[in-house]
C-alpha cells in the first residue's frame, strides 16, 4: 500500500507540484515520461512520489515525447490509470501518438504546460502546443493558475475515465506563469481526492485474457469513417454532461465552482475579451477596474477548449455587442483559433455582434495591463459604432511598426 | 457486419477474437476454438498468392520442420502428423518447401491455379545425391 502524505489545507505550490500532487493521489498505475522544460517538474515530483513509497505504480523512462506517450498507450489499452505531462517540442513529437489515444478511447490523462513552439527556439509561455493538440480527439482543459491545475486533474481523470467517455484529456496551464509560479493551493486530503475519481475501471483491457482483444485495428474506407463519426459524436454529446456532473459534485465537495465557460462580469456588458490561461486573470483585474470606472466591459474565458461550448459561449455571449478574441498563438496566415471558432459560433444567431481579433504574448512576451485597457476601449469603441473601427486583426506588445491585418 | 452503422459496434479501434469468454485457449485446436468473425481466422486472407504449396503425403516423414517454421500458422497438423495447408491464410512464401527435408521434397511450390492432382502427378523422382 501507498503511504499516505499529510498535507496543510493550503500548500504552497506551484502549477507542476500541483498537478503532480493530484497525480500521486488519484494513485496512477502508469508514468511513461520525457522530461521537457517547463512540465519537468510534474514527472521529476512524481517519480519522488513514487520512490519515497507515496505511490503503487511504474515509472517508465522513455527515450522521448511520441515514446512516452506510446508507453502510455499500451499501459492503458493493458487496462490501468495512465498519465503523463509534456510541453511544447514535446507535445509536437507526440501528436502522432495523441491520434492513436483518442481513436483507440483510452483515457490517457496529460498535462501540458504551454510553451511557445520553435523556431525560433524559446522555453516560455504561449499556446501554440495547446493549439497544435485541438483536432487530436481529446478533452482539453485550461487552467488559469496552480489551484486549477490540481482540481482540473480530478476533473480529468473522472470524465476520461468514464465509460460514457473514455476519451484522453489534457489539462493545460500556462507555462511559468503558471507552472513555476507558486500560490496557495487549497487542497484535499489523499483519501477524499481519491474516492472522488475512484478505482480505475478497465474496459476492454488487454490483461483480461478470458476475453482476448486486438487493440489498434487497421480499418479502411469500409470502417474508418464509422470510427470516426463515433469518436465526434461521443465528444459532441457525451462529454459535457460528464464534465457538468463533474464539476457540480466538485463544487459540492470543494465550494470550488467551475464552469465549461467562465464569465466574468459579463452581465450587461458592452464588451467582453475572450481568452485564456493566465490572461483572464489580467484581463479580470482590468475588467473589475474600468467597471470602477463606469465601462461596461467583462471577461470570458475559455475552461473546456475540446469538445467547443458552443452552446454555452453562445448563452455567455447574449446581448454582448463587441468581442475581442485574444490568440496566444501565431495563426501563421489566418486568424487566430479563438476569432474562427467565435465567428463560427456567433454568425448564424440573431445577434449582431462586432468581433476582431488581438494576437498577444507570444514566446512569454507579458500581456500588460495597459494593452488591455487599449483592447477594451477599442472594443466599446466598437459596440458604440456597430461595426469594427479597427483593424479585424492585430498584433499587440511587438516592437516595430504597428503589424495589423484586414 | 459490413453494414453496420456508426452507433452499432464497440468504441475503440478495438476486434474481440473470440465471441464470449474462452478458457484454456492455448490447449484448444483451432477448429474448436469459437473464433469471432472479426477474427482473421474466419476470414481469407491469402488472396495475393501467387504460388502455392501443395503437399505429398508420400514422402512426409512428419518431422514438422514445415510447421514449426510456417510463419502464419498455414501448416495443419495435428497429433504430429502433418494434415495438410491452411489455403484460406496462406501466402505462399514457400519457407515450408524450403526447409522440407525429404527427397524428393513432401512440399513443393506450384501456380496458383495448377489442379493439385495434376500437381502430385508430375511430382519429381528421388534425386541421387553424390557423396
Amino acid at each position: 500500500m501507498a503511504e499516505k502524505m499529510e498535507l496543510r489545507d493550503i500548500e504552497v505550490w506551484d502549477g507542476n507540484m500541483a498537478a503532480s500532487q493530484a497525480m500521486r493521489q488519484v494513485q496512477i498505475d502508469v508514468v511513461a515520461a520525457y522530461p521537457i522544460t517547463p512540465s519537468t517538474p510534474i514527472v521529476e515530483n512524481y517519480g519522488s512520489f513514487l520512490a519515497n513509497g507515496y505511490v503503487d505504480g511504474e515509472f517508465v523512462m522513455v527515450e522521448s515525447e511520441h515514446a512516452a506517450m506510446s508507453g502510455c498507450i499500451g499501459a492503458s489499452a493493458a487496462g490501468g490509470r495512465v498519465a503523463t505531462a509534456t510541453s511544447s517540442q514535446g507535445f509536437a513529437l507526440m501528436v502522432e501518438t495523441l491520434y492513436q489515444a483518442s481513436g483507440m478511447r483510452l483515457p490517457v490523462i496529460l498535462n501540458v504546460v504551454n510553451r511557445a513552439l520553435a523556431a525560433p527556439l524559446n522555453v516560455n509561455g504561449d499556446h501554440s502546443d495547446m493549439y497544435l493538440g485541438r483536432d487530436s480527439g481529446w478533452i482539453q482543459f485550461d487552467a488559469y493558475n496552480p489551484q486549477n491545475a490540481y482540481d482540473l486533474n480530478f476533473i480529468a481523470f473522472r470524465v476520461a475515465e468514464d465509460h460514457e467517455v473514455r476519451l484522453p484529456a489534457m489539462v493545460h496551464q500556462d507555462g511559468f506563469l503558471t507552472s513555476h509560479t507558486a500560490q496557495g493551493v487549497h487542497t484535499l486530503d489523499d483519501d477524499t481526492a481519491y474516492s472522488f475519481v475512484g478505482d480505475f475501471k478497465p474496459m476492454n483491457d488487454m490483461l483480461d485474457l478470458d476475453h482476448p482483444v486486438t487493440h489498434g485495428v487497421q480499418t479502411e474506407e469500409d470502417w474508418h469513417f464509422e470510427h470516426k463519426a463515433r469518436q465526434h459524436h461521443d465528444l459532441m454529446t457525451k462529454v459535457f454532461p460528464r464534465i457538468q456532473a463533474a464539476f457540480d459534485a466538485f463544487e459540492k465537495l470543494t465550494g470550488r465552482k467551475y464552469n465549461i465557460v467562465e464569465t466574468y462580469n459579463t452581465d450587461d456588458a458592452d464588451a467582453v475579451v475572450v481568452c485564456m490561461g493566465t490572461a483572464v486573470e489580467t484581463a479580470v483585474e482590468v475588467s473589475n477596474e474600468l467597471r470602477e470606472e463606469g465601462k461596461k466591459v467583462g471577461v470570458i474565458g475559455i475552461r473546456v477548449i475540446r469538445p467547443w461550448p458552443y452552446d454555452q459561449l453562445l448563452d455567455a455571449l447574449k446581448g454582448i455587442k463587441a468581442i475581442g478574441a485574444l490568440d496566444r498563438s501565431s495563426p501563421n496566415g489566418t486568424f487566430g483559433m479563438l476569432y474562427n471558432e467565435l465567428a463560427g459560433t456567433v454568425v448564424n444567431g440573431d445577434e449582431k455582434k462586432v468581433l476582431t481579433n488581438y494576437v498577444y504574448g507570444l514566446g512569454g512576451r507579458d500581456l500588460l495591463k495597459s494593452q488591455l485597457r487599449e483592447i477594451y476601449a477599442e472594443l466599446l469603441a466598437n459596440a458604440e459604432a456597430g461595426k469594427p473601427t479597427t483593424p479585424l486583426q492585430q498584433l499587440i506588445g511587438v516592437r516595430g511598426p504597428k503589424i495589423s491585418f484586414h | 457486419m459490413i453494414d453496420n452503422g456508426w452507433d452499432e459496434f464497440e468504441i475503440g479501434a478495438m476486434l474481440r477474437s473470440f465471441d464470449g469468454a474462452v478458457k484454456d485457449i492455448a490447449t484448444t485446436l483451432q477448429e474448436d476454438r469459437p473464433y469471432s468473425k472479426n477474427n482473421s481466422f474466419t476470414a481469407s486472407v491469402a488472396d495475393w498468392r501467387i504460388e502455392k504449396p501443395v503437399f505429398n503425403k508420400d514422402y512426409c516423414i512428419d518431422c514438422q520442420f514445415c510447421w514449426i517454421y510456417c510463419p502464419d500458422i498455414s501448416i495443419i497438423s495435428r497429433d504430429k502428423k502433418m494434415v495438410g495447408i491452411d489455403y484460406d491464410h496462406c501466402k505462399g512464401c514457400a519457407i515450408c518447401v524450403e526447409v522440407c527435408p525429404t527427397n524428393p521434397k513432401s512440399l513443393l511450390m506450384f501456380e496458383e491455379k495448377m489442379d493439385e492432382d495434376e500437381a502430385l502427378a508430375g511430382w519429381p523422382e528421388k534425386e541421387n545425391k553424390e557423396k
